[in-house]
């Protein structure tokens, strides 16, 4: 298998990124031998910006963002690359470093919040946490300002549910929660793994309204993790796809929904109803990822890809491009052809497209 | 709540009705005659029967039954021959040393296998868990008897550092509580290092690190409210445990508890006395059960009284 030269950075340098990976590879390791999941990830946050991470499970978008707050789980490692936060290289940080930069530095809302929430004490009390904790403020000032904090993420009477249990709230509204909690502190950099997955759909839309205007009030750089493309399209300016823990596709959102150059991404937007075509088929990505244990030589996509020839199968493209859009793929050119062609009028940009949900910051409260 | 406990007292009563019952019928059941461990060997036929005769022995047994069940209604259990006064108050005399015996074991065994337990669950599979785990096999093994044997041949006998019986001196509680507690120990850490290790795995436990919750307060406040209610149900069995346990811990100790006086009125036929022992401990178990229980309620929000 060949290696991917090190890409240069997608968004043009200049800008301070809040939070960056660079040339980011992490492994699973078992004694001596390390199967390695994320390879070679190079990502910049910006104040303000929404970058979306899209991929299939197990593409490793999830680990990826788990890398940004030190929280990679038992045996996953980063193996090469660096985790830069606000300027700073997080190789050296140490476990009281880490602890100190959570929260106020870089905060996550997870996927599943009845999982996230503490089932044994009151939400209120777990809000207030940080403030205790981190801030040492007394239990009146914190119980205060968590109120406050949940009156500000939309929970209706803050005062009298401070005390209720996560089992006593609905889906939509421990989301609500978890997004205070990992406000309290004013981090710079937001994490949103799969943030809506778990909710009703009725509730999506609320909870992806709440963080828009979150992240647009405070200037949040923030990482939307998702496998649905609907929700990015609502709210991130850039998105990177991820596929077999490497970045095969990044751009603008408009770009890369409207002229895919990958694939990968191409089979995406094919796979997604778009609601203009009733009763049209998707079309599914035929085969499943491959095992990282045993990964395809060449590119990791091309047995699953309409397009691959026998430079796919010997060779992995390198992540390249310019003006902020990059694909790694040796059939670019022929993607693009593909998607303008005359058969793929049904497979456009979803109808939820960017120009309208990106910046509609209007609350349902 | 109101309701929950009413039930749950009802089947207190209950079961401590069973309990008398139980003990009626084995005691009656056991061979030996107390007429003849009054009087003696020598003791004529006339002698005997009046003896039987004063006690209702010489009555049927269904009619002995409900003599006994409308004394003990009135808190009467009949008196001690041997030591002559109420059974009942010669037991409850001795139940306070018992109690305090088993209450201390409790306070070592939590002391010590909870924070024990987290120890272990910080760094599975390293060399601390590994002897947690063989310790408590090692300490499940070993009988009480002999472990209270060894405690007073080492800090008796060797080191004279505590006395080896009650009449040593406050400290005298030591030795035979560490005896009971020590097996119990091991098994205690070994539950609340897979309880927390259950909890470490779970979601919310990392999202009080993302809060930059310290790695103490994730674990002595996040997870142990969670493994909280496992722990207490099994210290209530514990305890109750120790009550039964300390029947042989204290012979080897001479404590002046109940199990020592439980002991000798068996070896006496003092049926009155072993009925009052054996009542007293059942009343205590069930309490206990029932104290648990509303623990239990108490620390899970989620089972509310109706549904419990």
């Amino acid at each position: 298998m060949t290696m991917s030269a090190v890409h240069p950075a997608p968004t043009p340098p200049g800008e301070d990124a809040a939070a960056e990976l660079r040339d980011v590879h992490i492994g699973f390791r078992s004694g001596r031998h390390v199967t390695p999941v994320v390879r070679g990830v190079t990502l910049r946050l910006l104040p303000g910006r929404v970058l979306a991470l899209v991929g299939e499970s197990g593409s490793g978008k999830s680990l990826t963002s788990l890398a940004l707050i030190g929280l990679l789980p038992p045996g996953a490692e980063i193996t090469s690359g660096s985790v830069v936060l606000g300027g700073d290289d997080t190789a050296g940080f140490t476990a009281r470093q880490w602890r100190e930069a959570r929260g106020s530095r870089v905060a996550m809302v997870f996927q599943d919040p009845m999982a996230a929430l503490n089932p044994g004490f009151a939400v209120g009390r777990q809000i207030a946490e940080p403030f205790r904790r981190r801030l040492g403020a007394s239990r009146r000032d914190a119980r205060e300002r968590a109120v406050a904090l949940m009156r500000e993420v939309g929970i209706a009477d803050a005062e009298t549910r401070y005390g209720d249990h996560p089992h006593e709230f609905s889906g939509g509204m421990r989301q609500r929660a978890v997004i205070a909690m990992a406000l309290a502190l004013g981090p710079s950099v937001l994490l949103a793994d799969e943030p809506t997955t778990a909710l009703d759909v009725t509730v999506q839309a609320q909870i992806l309204r709440l963080l828009a205007r979150r992240q647009q009030e405070a200037g949040l750089a923030t990482l939307l993790v998702s496998h649905d493309l609907g929700v990015v399209a609502r709210m991130a300016h850039e998105v990177a796809v991820m596929y077999a823990g490497r970045i095969v596709e990044q751009g603008p959102l408009d770009a890369v929904y409207t002229r895919p150059a990958h694939p990968y991404t191409l089979g995406l937007l094919r796979a997604m109803p778009d609601g203009k075509e009733e009763g049209g088929r998707l079309t599914p990505i035929a085969g499943l990822p491959p095992d990282p244990r045993r990964p395809p030589g060449g590119c990791a996509f091309h047995p699953r890809c309409p397009f691959a020839t026998d430079v796919c199968r010997t060779e992995d493209p390198p992540l390249a491009g310019s003006g902020g859009r990059s694909v790694a793929c040796h059939h670019a050119d022929e993607v693009r052809a593909a998607h303008s062609g005359p058969d793929s009028a049904a497979h456009g940009a979803p109808q939820s497209g960017p120009h309208s949900a990106a910046h509609s910051t209007e609350e349902d409260r | 709540m109101g309701r929950f406990l009413l039930r749950r007292a009802g089947q207190a009563v209950l079961v401590a009705w069973g309990a008398v019952t139980l003990v009626f019928v084995v005691v009656r059941v056991v061979p030996g005659d107390p007429a003849t461990l009054i009087l003696g060997p020598d003791a004529s036929a006339d002698q005997l029967a009046s003896v039987r005769a004063d006690f209702g022995l010489d009555k049927p047994l269904w009619q002995q039954y409900l003599t006994h069940m409308g004394e003990v209604l009135h808190g009467d259990f009949g008196d001690s021959w041997r030591l002559g006064g109420g059974a009942m108050s010669a037991t409850l005399d001795r139940f306070p040393a018992t109690l305090e015996l088993a209450a201390l074991a409790l306070v070592i065994t939590l002391a010590a296998g909870f924070p024990l337990g987290m120890l272990c669950a910080r760094r599975p599979g390293r060399i601390l868990d590994a002897l947690v785990s063989a310790g408590s096999l090692v300490g499940q093994a070993l009988p009480s008897f002999w472990l209270g044997i060894v405690l007073i041949l080492l800090f008796a006998r060797q080191l004279h550092w505590l006395p080896s019986t009650a009449g040593g001196g406050p400290e005298a509680v030591i030795l035979p509580s560490v005896t009971l507690a020590l097996p119990f120990v091991g098994w205690l850490a070994r539950l609340v290092r897979n309880g927390a290790l259950e909890e470490i795995g779970k979601d919310y436990v990392r999202t009080a690190r993302a809060k930059g919750t310290g790695e103490g307060a994730v674990l002595y406040v996040h997870v142990a409210r969670n493994i909280a209610l496992p722990v207490v149900t099994v210290l209530g069995l514990l305890m109750g445990n120790f009550i039964a346990n300390a029947v042989i811990v204290e012979v080897v100790f001479s404590w002046p508890g109940l199990g020592s006086l439980m002991v000798d009125a068996i070896t006496n036929r003092d049926y009155a006395v072993v009925e009052a022992a054996i009542v007293t401990i059942t009343v205590c178990y069930i309490a206990l059960n029932l104290v648990v229980d509303v623990l239990c309620v108490a620390l899970d929000p989620r089972l509310t009284p109706q549904n419990a």
